[in-house]
């Protein structure tokens, strides 16, 4: 008699508990997605209304005179970024290739470990970096210098994702190409690379569209400039460093045109997070 | 005709030895691109030591333990800047963890399986967006929010020694907000790669023997996966301190050390940020770089730490991927 009701009452308890771990584990999901939600309505909602042609055309105007826009951020960050890839993409996909194909060693596993590291190493660093070997020597600061941060930054991120993708194409189309007497190297070139193409290319416009929006490396190398300059050796704008000068001041004009930047930034990340994901029908890493 | 064969040979074994010659060469020349990355490790801790060097000689060990930033006078001690960085992310984990790991354990086990997927891409996409639209969020809405609440709590606790400060807005709160959005897809997206490698069985086993879901997921579950948790907990940690933009929009910026969390404080990256641009002087360069060296060396310790727990877990990423 004493035995059976405890036995229920312990079963019922331990539901309760089941269900109320459910329902924490629910309500931290809603909470998480609480914040995605509230930065893109800020994004969307104040960005959109600033957006117009003149924002991609137009120079910046002085404090005060309505209108203008980032046209020479928008194309410094493109020089950025071109001059990034340059030092980025052969680095990484090279690299990338020795991993997948020759990397099932303790040295590879090393240099797959030191990249997961290198990818988390604070990227204000990686400017102080910069600044210290290029813009100290050199006597200012220059789009070089901009674009070298950048290319550091995206050795690793291109590395493992060429790893990646390069891993994904089947054994079996390898070996076909071998056994047909195919060089170990044109086999690389001919077949895997070529089976992989999709895949690696997302991955580099992701690579890129993720240094693209970032700030802190740029603000002592690239540094930042009102005017039109595409001259290498010279400071030069950059959309994220416009942004932060921009949204730091105490302007409502140029509130504006920051968060019309911020959006064009988000807007350029989550179309190719998207493709990316899409396009190579696998789980693309967002998180490194 | 009875000379061909000769030639033919010599022809085919020239051929087998550029060939042999071309894929060697091809596997030395990406063993190289690839070693690329261990040695701008080596050498950013190497230089960043040899143009810290000054500051190190004038100040040694006393630039650690001092909370002074005097750059008219010469004295720098960064002990304040530590005390923001690490308060600040320990203020982000603590908003962070319990949240991240609710949602890993929900993707994990128990969202139906079409919910998985979608679902952990948006939470990741929290890990694509720039720091500086964070900062930018922070700073125009986040900030002027939290205002109103600082100071209906300094009003309701005036005697708590943690709400007793300026209600600005701007501060270590702030700071410890956006640090816990932007380390949160960190977290979250590793606990549950930790939680899915955790051998079937167990469940099967726990589940068989009466359990409910809820005990096999507290008992064998996070038991088998609570080394890859602690690695996912230090690794968002690794990001939090590192992170710059962000928090030096919405921290403050004030060189001081307090209680408050309502208080401006600085992290390292924020007063690199701020600083390290118009530093002409040698000794304060010397300084930042030094504050930049502590900082990276606290970072690659940590992010070892939290990868060595993470693969002694899942055994790599990268096998993973291949199944």
């Amino acid at each position: 008699m004493n035995n059976r009701m405890p036995v229920r009452w312990q079963r019922c308890r331990r539901k309760a508990a089941n269900g109320l771990m459910w329902g924490i584990a629910v309500i931290a999901t809603l909470i998480a997605l609480v914040p995605l939600i509230l930065v893109m309505y800020y994004v969307i909602s104040q960005g959109l209304p600033a957006l117009n042609l003149a924002f991609f055309t137009h120079m910046p105007k002085p404090v005060g005179e309505p209108g203008g826009g980032m046209a020479n951020a928008i194309i410094g960050t493109c020089m950025l970024v071109g001059l990034a890839s340059i030092l980025g993409l052969p680095l990484g996909m090279l690299g990338g290739i020795y991993l997948a194909e020759y990397g099932n060693s303790r040295l590879g596993a090393a240099i797959r470990f030191t990249a997961d590291v290198l990818v988390s190493v604070p990227s204000i660093v990686i400017g102080v970096l910069a600044y210290s070997l290029i813009v100290l020597p050199m006597g200012h600061f220059s789009a070089l210098a901009g674009g070298f941060a950048l290319g550091l930054m995206m050795i690793p991120t291109v590395m493992r994702t060429t790893e990646e993708m390069i891993r994904m194409v089947p054994m079996a189309q390898r070996e076909a190409s071998l056994a047909l007497g195919v060089t170990h190297f044109s086999t690389i070139f001919r077949v895997v690379i070529v089976a992989a193409k999709g895949g690696i290319i997302t991955g580099i416009l992701l690579a890129v569209a993720r240094v693209a929006g970032e700030t802190a490396p740029l603000l002592f190398t690239a540094f930042g400039n009102r005017f039109w300059s595409t001259d290498l050796g010279q400071p030069i704008a950059s959309l994220p460093v416009q942004i932060y000068t921009y949204a730091i001041a105490p302007y409502d004009d140029w509130h504006a045109q920051a968060w019309a930047g911020a959006l064009v930034l988000v807007v350029l990340i989550l179309v190719l997070s998207v493709a990316a994901r899409y396009a190579t029908k696998s789980r693309f890493r967002l998180v490194r | 005709m009875v000379v061909a064969p000769v030639p033919k040979s010599m022809h085919r074994s020239r051929k087998l030895f550029w060939n042999r010659l071309i894929d060697r060469s091809f596997r030395w020349t990406t063993l190289l691109f690839a070693l690329t990355i261990p040695v701008i490790i080596f050498a950013l801790v190497l230089l960043l030591g040899r143009f810290a060097f000054p500051a190190m000689h004038q100040y040694r060990w006393a630039f650690l333990y001092t909370s002074i930033w005097d750059p008219v006078h010469q004295h720098f001690g960064v002990l304040f800047a530590i005390y923001g960085t690490i308060i600040s992310s320990c203020l982000a984990l603590l908003i962070a963890v319990p949240v991240s790991l609710g949602t890993a354990i929900f993707l994990a086990e128990l969202a139906p399986s079409w919910l998985r997927e979608p679902l952990s891409f948006l939470i990741e996409l929290l890990a694509a967006i720039p720091s500086i639209v964070y900062g930018i969020w922070g700073l125009l809405v986040l900030v002027p929010m939290l205002r109103i609440v600082e100071l209906w709590l300094s009003v309701h606790f005036p005697t708590c020694p943690l709400f007793n400060g300026a209600p600005y807005g701007t501060g270590m709160l702030a700071a410890g907000i956006v640090l816990a959005v932007m380390i949160l897809p960190y977290i979250t997206a590793v606990s549950r790669e930790v939680i899915r490698a955790v051998p079937i069985t167990q469940r099967e086993a726990s589940l068989a023997l009466g359990a409910t879901q809820w005990e096999t997921i507290s008992r064998p579950v996070l038991r088998y996966a609570r080394t890859g948790i602690l690695g996912a907990i230090i690794l968002g940690l690794g990001r939090a301190l590192g992170e710059t933009m962000a928090v030096a929009m919405v921290i403050g910026n004030r060189a001081d050390i307090s209680a408050c969390i309502f208080n401006p404080a600085y992290t390292i990256p924020s007063l690199l940020a701020n600083e390290f641009a118009e530093a002409s002087d040698k000794l304060h360069y010397a300084s930042l770089v030094e504050g930049a060296l502590v900082l990276v060396v606290l970072t690659i310790i940590i992010n070892v730490i939290a990868r060595l727990l993470i693969w002694s877990v899942s055994g790599g990423e990268s096998q993973e991927v291949h199944g």
